[in-house]
């Protein structure tokens, strides 16, 4: 029986789709309760009740939304480019999903281990822009237009940054492997041996500009109500539109994902004694989501301008000087190479 | 077939149909998301030849940055296509020699190439233990750090020149000071003033 599975072509490639629905499932499932959560928790902070009709306290509501969007009828707008118009929402969707075939959950559980996963996921997520793209222009409306315009400017502008803390990481650990920068930080220490502490201020500039760039409050410019109706997502409706939110609720997630991965150490157990494991992972992820529906709920919606000075004038210059001087402090191994961990042994 | 030809043949052929689309596609819009389709391609064609830095790198700059620009000004442009076609034809044999002039060359080069000997092997992927990101670090950054310091140099004056010829300094405009704005504090920005019914201010 492992036989089959580990030496014929056929059981290979059934092993690897059985390993894609074992990632994929629980996801999509683990998906509609984070955006059940999302609308409860932005509920919460405005005193509302938020949904609380369909099952339980609510819980089934994504899931009935979910049937609604299904079963509704595809509207095609006069004039639009229909084939565009259509793969917008799949290449949006595809996209999130297949990021996460490199986010490992747990020692050695991962799709697939590659020497440069970081990029990879860095390739992909540089990818999201044109599923925005591409909805906003074959729409053939003004709106969706504009909202599409601000996106691509937008999602450019936070990437710069976002590859450079990035570099920044993969300075202190010398591989770009997510297995290998886990287990950088594993130490005695516990919680005072990860990212979060050599590589401080970044923090807090990767997850902004994580919120920028997968276009969540306060940077939902590409879909601002107030100003663009709901920017590219104007003319979608049924199917297609629940590809674009559930490509866009994804990348949210990845990016939790990334945050516990590359600053939090991933499935490893905040205090020494503890077994690691994906629980760590899972309950990581799931605070850094709710740190992103808290920031969703509390925070005005930026102007355009400042948005992009933001960008380029503050988070950029910062980040460049950071690779520079995590550079130096790697190479002359700062406090017992706190940033080189490849000295320490971790 | 084995499953990396199968893999080649399939980017291969992705790589060449987005090309000649790029160049078919009646709309320019069509034609930048084709090109990015042969980029794709080409990235994995990489990824079978074992470059996965190399490959991730072209995702990332050329289909990430360079192609977004590209599809964000096409589709700004306003381009009646019937005009297009028509300038088209009057370029036509102008093209056409150029295209000629560039197959012969093609055809020379590839007619004096000569392959050595044991090529077959080295087609592979070089590296062995070392990955190639570590590989093509020590190269850039070791053996030919001038080189690369030389190359960074030019695209900083490139960068330089591009930004000094299209800055200019307009004085008529109000502008916004972000650190004025925010040291500004209610006691200085705002005056109360008891104002005496029937009188004013």
């Amino acid at each position: 029986m492992v036989e089959f599975f580990t030496t014929t072509n056929l059981g290979i490639v059934l092993l690897i789709l059985g390993q894609c629905l074992l990632v994929l499932v629980p996801l999509l499932v683990a998906l509609a309760f984070l955006m059940y959560a999302d609308r409860k928790i932005w509920a919460a902070v405005q005193m509302r009740r938020g949904p609380n009709v369909v099952g339980v306290f609510g819980l089934l509501q994504s899931f009935a939304d979910f049937l609604k969007y299904i079963v509704k009828e595809v509207v095609v707008p006069a004039g639009a480019d229909k084939a565009v118009f259509f793969l917008a929402p799949m290449i949006s969707f595809v996209l999130a999903v297949i990021a996460w075939a490199v986010i490992p959950f747990n020692d050695g559980w991962v799709l697939s281990d590659i020497n440069v996963a970081i990029l990879y996921v860095f390739a992909i997520s540089s990818l999201e822009v044109y599923g925005v793209i591409m909805g906003g222009w074959a729409s053939n409306s003004k709106y969706p237009f504009l909202g599409s315009l601000r996106s691509a400017a937008q999602m450019i502008s936070y990437e710069v940054s976002i590859g450079l803390i990035i570099i920044g990481v993969i300075i202190s650990t010398g591989s770009m492997n997510f297995g290998d920068i886990v287990r950088a930080q594993e130490g005695s220490w516990g919680i005072f041996n990860w990212y979060w502490l050599p590589h401080f201020p970044m923090l807090f500039l990767f997850f902004i500009s994580a919120l920028a760039e997968t276009n969540r409050p306060p940077f939902d410019l590409p879909e601002a109500e107030s100003e663009l109706v709901a920017g590219y997502q104007v003319e979608y409706s049924s199917t297609p539109f629940l590809l674009f939110m559930i490509g866009e609720l994804m990348a949210v997630v990845l990016m939790c994902a990334l945050v516990s991965l590359l600053f939090f150490g991933g499935w490893l157990s905040p205090i020494p004694g503890l077994p690691d494991g994906i629980w760590w992972m899972i309950i990581k992820m799931s605070f850094f989501f709710f740190i992103f529906a808290m920031v969703k709920a509390i925070t005005p919606r930026y102007r355009y301008d400042q948005l992009m000075r933001l960008g380029w004038k503050v988070f950029l210059p910062m980040s460049l000087a950071w690779v520079v001087i995590v550079a130096f402090l790697a190479k002359y191994q700062a406090f017992g190479g706190l940033w080189a961990r490849w000295t320490i042994g971790g | 077939m084995t499953v990396a030809a199968f893999t080649f043949y399939a980017f291969a052929v992705t790589t060449l149909l987005g090309g000649l689309m790029t160049v078919m596609s009646r709309n320019p819009v069509h034609s930048v998301l084709w090109l990015i389709l042969a980029f794709i391609s080409s990235a994995g064609l990489f990824v079978l030849l074992g470059a996965e830095f190399v490959a991730m790198l072209l995702m990332i700059v050329y289909v990430g940055a360079v192609a977004v620009l590209f599809l964000f000004v096409v589709m700004m442009l306003d381009i009646d296509f019937a005009e297009l076609k028509a300038e088209m034809a009057r370029y036509m044999p102008l093209a056409l020699l150029i295209g000629v002039v560039i197959l012969m060359q093609l055809g020379m080069a590839f007619g004096a190439w000569d392959y050595s000997e044991g090529v077959a092997e080295r087609l592979a992927a070089p590296a062995g233990d070392v990955q190639n990101t570590a590989a093509l670090g020590q190269l850039i950054y070791d053996k030919y750090i001038m080189l690369f310091q030389l190359a960074g140099l030019i695209l900083l004056v490139a960068m330089i020149g591009a930004i000094v010829l299209t800055l200019r300094h307009r004085t008529n405009i109000k502008r916004q000071d972000i650190l004025a704005q925010m040291y500004r504090d209610p006691a200085k920005a705002m005056e109360l003033k008891d104002v005496k019914p029937g009188q004013g201010l």
